[in-house]
């Protein structure tokens, strides 16, 4: 791998979804074209913001990207090697160093393992270590996270979102990927326990070096995360660049549709905001 | 005389556990034409003070078990469930977050718009289904006609909402209570629902109560803001002055807290955070409710042993501190 090429780098990336119709003799009518000729790449130790609105194809990006679901065409290039041509078992290598951070952490832990359990999945299934050098290991990492390690023997159940996060983030960890997908990591949680998330990930990333797609569909919380951005719609990328670009200077319409619909904590900038609203709504209407 | 004024409202859930005190003493009064944004965290007591004004709460479990709600005059905890039923839907009306369960899947829209009709006013079915048409329009739903005879799952997730807007305003409600009403919806469709909202509120005069957990919502649709912090309110004036001068720790916290989207040097920066959580509501701390999360609150001072009242600061601010920021700053400066 030649050391200016990008950790990570997605060449018109397509991903369709048949559509079938008929009772018994079912056939393929048509295709939902979820990811459209996407590309983008990340640089290590970068966190590139995929934002879009639901349905707009950034999930099945992040899935298809980890080989959690196959890309209908394209390439992904992953530390020099391309994942759509490893096998089996060679992918199965690969996840270690490939990780995803979900939305839910109520419905993404299994509720019947303990935390400790959780963590140390990961590491059993990649049989790294013994039992003991693993049971360390889990420590170590609800330590980083700032979950009690303590608490490795209870259940998903007795903690909140924001604890429940922090042990699907040390899951995440387990394996030291060099790349985690956060998908809509904070979507689930109040404000005061998203702000603290959010500085872990941050903290992780400058520790550890990691990099990061960053999914979300809030474009305040993508700002504080990312250095570059794409806009997603309908399963393409409409705008691309460095997050002050893309959030001060927005080039394409859509992206300045979406700016001016976030309501800001302001009451006065959001006088401002409205009427922006308004005069680009009649522009769109007109065009 | 307002609107409405919410006296001292208590609402408790008797449950195994112990008596959950979910609305403890709140009061505010709500203006014709103006805007009431409640704001605040998950399990604050911000949807269960909505339903307590609405006569929704379940009972049993729970129960007002203090307080009034003085609505056009009438205080409605006192009112039996058949005159609430003439209240509600007419004169006051909800709209709740989720517009895919809050409406009912098996019935065409048409059904569910005129039953409100119906039920209030009795007109007859083609009357009914011209107002039904004309509530369609108005809440700038296409091809309005047509549209009627369809099922809520023909509808996008703002369209349902609109919809649910539209059954809200059949009978002309002089209140309308919004919960959450754009939390589930995208970005775009969320402004669109807002400004409709705004819109219909200055043509009908309503009175609203917006209940959310965004500062941003409170920021474009409220004229004055109550935050609510384990069933009371902390802080309450107009929106203006709570983004100028947040009095309250926790006021102040929740907007530090907030990822900005304007500005420089946002990708560096850290956002604040709150340790800990809020208290348990079966057996909140006998002093301040936020004391225990509070970087103001020191031994010694009272914060733990006595909860401090909701008290003017300035003309029309109110704060349930003893250490608000301008206090604070006051102390340094001296």
């Amino acid at each position: 791998m030649s050391t200016n090429e990008a950790l990570l780098q997605v060449r018109d990336l397509r991903k369709e979804f048949p559509v079938k119709s008929g009772f018994v003799i079912e056939r393929v009518t048509h295709s939902v074209k979820a990811v459209d000729g996407v590309s983008f790449e990340i640089a290590e130790g970068r966190t590139l913001g995929l934002v879009g609105e639901s349905g707009s194809g950034k999930s099945t990006t992040g899935y298809c990207i980890l080989q959690l679901i196959k890309p209908t065409a394209g390439s992904i290039r992953f530390q020099g090697k391309e994942l759509t041509e490893l096998g089996r078992e060679q992918m199965r290598k690969m996840r270690r160093e490939l990780q995803i951070v979900f939305q839910d952490p109520y419905s993404s832990l299994d509720p019947r393992m303990t935390v400790g359990d959780i963590v140390a999945e990961p590491l059993e299934v990649h049989g790294v270590g013994g039992r003991r050098d693993r049971r360390a290991r889990v420590r170590e990492l609800l330590d980083v996270v700032g979950f009690n390690p303590d608490y490795s023997n209870r259940y998903p159940h007795e903690f909140s979102g924001g604890q429940r996060q922090r042990v699907g983030v040390a899951r995440a960890l387990a394996l030291n990927p060099s790349l985690i997908v956060c998908d809509e990591p904070v979507s689930a949680l109040d404000v005061s326990i998203q702000a603290q998330i959010l500085n872990l990930l941050k903290d992780l990333q400058r520790d550890f070096g990691l990099t990061y797609l960053f999914i979300s569909h809030d474009l305040a919380v993508v700002r504080s995360m990312s250095d570059d951005i794409a806009v997603m719609k309908d399963g393409k990328l409409v705008e691309t660049g460095t997050a002050d670009e893309v959030y001060e200077h927005p080039k394409h319409e859509y992206t300045r549709t979406l700016l001016t619909a976030v309501p800001v904590p302001d009451p006065k900038r959001m006088q401002e905001r409205r009427v922006e609203r308004r005069k680009l709504k009649h522009v769109l209407a007109e065009t | 005389m307002a609107l409405l004024e919410v006296d001292n409202l208590h609402t408790q859930f008797f449950t195994r556990q112990g008596v959950v005190k979910a609305v403890d003493g709140i009061s505010f009064t709500v203006e014709a034409g103006k805007t009431l944004g409640i704001v605040g965290e998950s399990g604050c007591g911000k949807s269960v003070t909505a339903l307590s004004l609405m006569g929704l709460i379940p009972k049993p479990p729970a129960r007002i078990v203090e307080g009034s709600v003085m609505f056009q005059g009438r205080d409605l905890t006192k009112l039996s469930e058949r005159e609430l039923e003439d209240v509600r839907g007419k004169e006051m009306a909800m709209i709740f977050q989720d517009p895919m369960t809050s409406l009912n899947p098996t019935l065409r829209i048409k059904t569910q718009i005129t039953e409100v009709l119906d039920r209030h006013y009795g007109y007859s079915k083609d009357e009914a289904v011209k107002k039904a048409i004309e509530l369609l329009e108005e809440v700038q739903i296409p091809r309005a006609a047509e549209r009627l005879n369809d099922y809520p799952h023909r509808f996008s997730g703002g369209m349902r909402q609109r919809v649910m807007i539209a059954i809200a305003l059949a009978c002309n409600p002089k209140l309308l209570l919004a919960d959450e009403p754009t939390t589930a919806l995208d970005v775009t469709v969320q402004a669109e629902i807002l400004d409709l909202l705004e819109e219909l509120r200055r043509e009908h005069d309503m009175g609203m109560i917006m209940i959310t957990h965004d500062m941003g919502v409170i920021a474009e649709t409220a004229d004055e803001v109550a935050v609510m912090y384990a069933g009371q309110f902390v802080e309450q004036t107009e929106t203006q002055e709570l983004f100028d001068h947040p009095e309250h720790p926790y006021t102040e916290a929740l907007l530090e807290a907030l990822p900005q989207l304007e500005g420089e040097g946002i990708r560096h920066g850290r956002l604040r955070s709150i340790a800990g959580r809020p208290p348990d509501l079966i057996l909140p701390p006998p002093g301040c409710r936020f004391a225990p999360r509070c970087p103001h609150a020191s031994l010694g001072d009272g914060c733990a042993e006595q909860l401090p009242d909701l008290k003017p600061i300035r003309q029309g601010h109110l704060v349930r501190s003893r250490h608000p920021a301008s206090q604070r700053e006051a102390a340094v400066t001296a």
